[in-house]
């Protein structure tokens, strides 16, 4: 184990949880502001994902594939809030779960449908192609670089947004009081579906630069969702900021887990016994992690609301 | 002199710079009904929530019965004997009145895991639940589910619960607002009847109410309390006519 | 006897006829559709203990589903090939040591689960609940021992004293009995000291405690019971299937337990049953038809949320009425 691989991997963990940054923010900001659960983010990821790779291979460029992938998961989300999501923002959690729940088995199965059972594939765009040199003497992508730069940028615009700007002072004043808002004579419908599309647009982000990364196919939002839930779980549900670091620290034990704790194990035991133990407990390191944070902490790191 | 049923010492209790609780000290007597009057807003509820354990106190005294309660959760008050009703009614509205109650009952006997026996069926709680709700006058709707009952209707059921929980102090936060007055006297008489069994602090706007039951009237305002006494020396205290009687009521 | 009484046992007799018609009429495929539906309802039932009765919407039984399934599998593949557990113990095939193995575990790490889960409320809850049952689903995949992401094979269905369990027909038997114990284990509890101070619990958490009550420890007590009840499920599934794999821990299975509940009637005594009837068979109907069938299901399911609430149970015995 050299300190160039270790570097490597730290850089991959807060590439991953920059990646899970873009979802749990959504995800987050749709809870603190309309107390929605929405178990559908993965799906928006999904058509991020999709939107991406297919106009990609039609015109030949990422660029226009990412823009895509903006526009399609923002739109999409848009028209699920105004159709379906609107509708449940009155009801129980057991409601929306279960309706959130529904549009998964749509969004897949159409997904399927229409672009079949094989995974889509997604070129890295030529200009983020090469690799730079790490101190230690190792390579590592300027793609990955460019997603945490992305990730970085995104974090510093939500927090521009809801600080400073008019939607931003809409979007906290409807996370304490909805009733002072419609007092204030904001439309307070059309409010919801901006802070609605807005999560799914980053979704969608996230799920095209992954889709470069690794295959583009029906249920890749799943796990990725899971994890953004662990996230802000831990983060505090409503909370950015607690998302942020949330997303950073389940990235890193995530990443750093599965490639420290073999060689942990490699230390006691055979190696091969070593790879499987390590690699099974690795799988639910996050989990633990998020059950101690939960034991002393039971409203997460930054709990929003109260 | 015995010792106080409740007793509450140095009680503070802020939100921000607001303090809702400012030092305040009191105790309820056996026997005695103990009024707490104040203008909205004077913390009069924070105070009882602080009593009955759903709030924590920022720092101070609560002991009941001579022990101090603050380390316990509103459930274990609860099970000493602090029989809570709500300003705004909390109840479980898909039970009838008579679950309700059974709950209590059910409580006070500390048998909530038994799996087996029907509860309709089981007179050692529908008995003692019955009996509660003809004392507060409501046996012709124990069975129709709280959500459907009146407001008044669901303060007499408060109290019935109160009384089903054996209650070695009553906590009353307005028993009588949304009643009629003929519902706002029949309890006031109720009442009346009730200090034998257990002390009551009782918040109340009601002034015919408080001045027809209350022992001694303490007065809280902007969370302090501003004076303590009998009836007649509330009534001809400076200071209340000033903060509270000249408030309009 | 209430109306939903009674239409609670023609729902349960209705499935006990099922198979006997499906024997009469030489389609014997549908006995197996018919324990299909009797293990997902009993699955469902005990999630209906915590969600129906506690409020308490666990997004993880599919972990307990799962552990009652690999105890079958685990226990079965010991028994096997001789090799003792952990611990010494020898593995075995029958059916109902498998049972209370997997009833035991899957109460162990319900309690663990809701050791943590059960502190928090809402959101919280749902989120945490279906992050464990994931960890445990992630764990199948990467432990090898037991087959990881391939599962295990169950060559020969596991044993129960004195009957052939290799017959569909008793295989059923065996499968409605366990059902309707645990409708009967739900309604005694619904009918309890216990199970009112659980309902209690959902409709105003204050209230109960309140009367002297803490909410946790009934909750937790719930939960615990709830788990066990889906575990023993799992374990059937796992002899129906022959084969157990980490999807049963997935958190799709843990949808579709709470999607049966939902399709019933949340709370209701039959919801489970009526759900899983509605869903088994509209599984097997739409699934001849369209590889797509889970789209309509979505599809269905959305408007049921939007626009039918109370379920099956909800259409034919009306709103539900507590004493």
């Amino acid at each position: 184990m050299s300190i160039a691989l270790l570097i490597e991997q730290i850089l991959n963990g807060l590439q991953f949880g920059v990646m899970l940054f873009l979802m749990a923010a959504g995800l987050t900001l749709i809870f603190g502001v309309m107390g929605l659960i929405n178990l559908a983010h993965g799906s928006l990821f999904m058509v991020g994902a999709f939107a991406c790779a297919s106009v990609a291979a039609a015109t030949g460029s990422f660029w226009l594939g990412l823009v895509a992938s903006l526009a399609a998961a923002a739109a999409a989300g848009a028209v699920v809030e105004i159709l379906v999501i609107r509708r449940l923002y009155e009801r129980d959690h057991l409601d929306q779960v279960l309706a959130t729940f529904a549009l998964i088995l749509i969004f897949s199965e159409g997904t399927r449908w229409v672009f079949g059972s094989f995974p889509l594939y997604l070129d890295i765009p030529r200009l983020l192609a090469g690799a730079v040199a790490l101190p230690g003497g190792a390579q590592y992508p300027v793609y990955r670089l460019a997603v945490i730069g992305v990730g970085i940028a995104v974090a510093v615009g939500l927090y521009l947004l809801i600080g400073k700007t008019r939607l931003g002072m809409r979007i906290r004043a409807g996370e304490s009081d909805r009733e002072m808002i419609a007092a204030l004579g904001i439309d307070i419908g059309t409010l919801y579906t901006l802070v609605f599309a807005l999560g799914a647009a980053l979704a969608g982000l996230a799920g095209a630069m992954v889709g470069a990364l690794q295959s583009v196919q029906v249920g890749m939002g799943e796990p990725v969702l899971i994890l953004a839930f662990v996230v802000i779980v831990i983060g505090g549900i409503g909370s950015i900021k607690g998302a942020l670091v949330g997303a950073v620290l389940v990235g890193l034990t995530e990443t750093l887990g599965r490639f420290l704790l073999p060689h942990l194990f490699g230390l006691m035991m055979p190696p091969s016994a070593a790879a499987t133990v390590g690699a099974a407990i690795a799988s639910m390191l996050i989990y633990v992690v998020m059950a101690l944070i939960l034991a002393f902490r039971p409203q997460g790191l930054f709990a929003a609301n109260g | 002199m015995a010792e106080p049923v409740l007793e509450i010492r140095n009680l503070r209790k802020s939100f921000g710079a607001l303090k809702a609780t400012d030092d305040v000290s009191l105790d309820l007597k056996a026997g005695e009904i103990h009024a707490l009057i104040g203008p909205n807003g004077a913390g009069k509820s924070t105070l009882i929530h602080q009593i009955a354990g759903s709030l924590k106190p920022d720092s101070g005294e609560i002991r009941f019965e001579g022990r101090d309660v603050k380390p316990l959760d509103m459930a274990a008050r609860a099970r000493l004997g602090m029989g809570r009703t709500f300003q705004v009614s909390s109840l479980a509205p898909e039970f009838s009145a008579l679950r309700n109650v059974m709950l209590a009952v059910q409580a006070r006997a500390g048998s909530s895991f038994r799996f087996f026996k029907p509860v309709m069926r089981d007179g050692s709680l529908t008995e003692p639940a019955r009996e509660a709700l003809a004392r507060v006058g409501l046996s012709d709707r124990a069975n129709v589910p709280a959500a459907e009952l009146s407001h008044g209707e669901r303060r007499q059921l408060e109290i019935a619960i109160a009384l089903a929980l054996g209650a070695r102090a009553f906590l009353l936060d307005e028993p009588m607002a949304g009643m009629g007055p003929e519902g706002s006297q029949a309890l006031t008489a109720f009442l009346d009847g009730l200090r034998e069994e257990a002390p009551i602090l009782l918040i109340e706007h009601d002034m015919d109410a408080v001045f027809a039951l209350a022992d001694r009237i303490s007065v809280l305002v902007y969370g302090r309390i501003v004076a303590t006494g009998t009836v007649e020396e509330i009534r001809n205290h400076p200071a209340v006519r000033e903060a509270y009687l000249g408030d309009g009521a | 006897m209430t109306r939903e009484t009674a239409i609670s046992i023609l729902f349960v007799l209705a499935l006990l006829a099922a198979p006997f018609a499906a024997q009469a009429m030489g389609e014997p495929f549908y006995i197996t559709l018919a324990t299909r539906i009797a293990i997902l309802a009993l699955a469902a039932t005990g999630l209906n203990i915590a969600l129906g009765l506690g409020g308490l919407v666990s997004f993880g039984h599919a972990a307990f589903f799962g552990i009652g399934g690999y105890a079958a599998g685990i226990l079965v593949t010991h028994a096997f090939n001789g090799e003792p557990l952990l611990g010494g113990l020898p593995g075995t095939n029958q059916m109902i040591v498998i049972w209370i193995t997997g009833a035991l575990v899957a109460g162990l790490v319900a309690a663990l689960i809701g050791l943590i889960s059960l502190r928090t409320s809402g959101v919280y809850f749902i989120m945490i609940t279906l992050a464990f049952a994931q960890m445990i689903y992630y764990f199948a995949i990467s432990w090898p021992a037991y087959g990881g992401e391939d599962g295990l094979s169950i060559y020969v269905r596991n044993a129960f004293p004195g009957v052939n369990t290799l017959a569909p027909m008793s295989f059923f038997l065996i499968c409605f009995v366990l059902l309707a114990a645990g409708l009967v284990l739900f309604a005694l509890i619904r009918a309890s000291r216990f199970g009112a101070a659980l309902q209690a619990g959902r409709q105003n958490e204050t209230r109960l405690a309140a009367v002297g009550i803490g909410p946790f420890r009934i909750r937790l007590v719930a939960f615990v019971l709830s788990a066990m009840v889906t575990a023993v499920a799992g374990a059937l599934f796992a002899d129906l299937n022959r084969f157990v794999s980490p999807s049963m821990f997935s958190w799709h299975m843990s949808g579709e337990l709470i999607v049966l509940i939902i399709l019933g009637g949340v709370g209701r005594l039959a919801g489970p049953l009526a759900g899983a009837v509605v869903y088994v068979l509209f599984e097997f109907a739409l699934g001849g038809v369209t590889e797509h069938w889970q789209l309509f299901l979505g599809l269905i399911l959305l408007a049921v949320v939007l626009f039918a609430r109370g379920g099956v149970m909800g259409l034919v015995a009306g709103r539900a009425r507590h004493g």
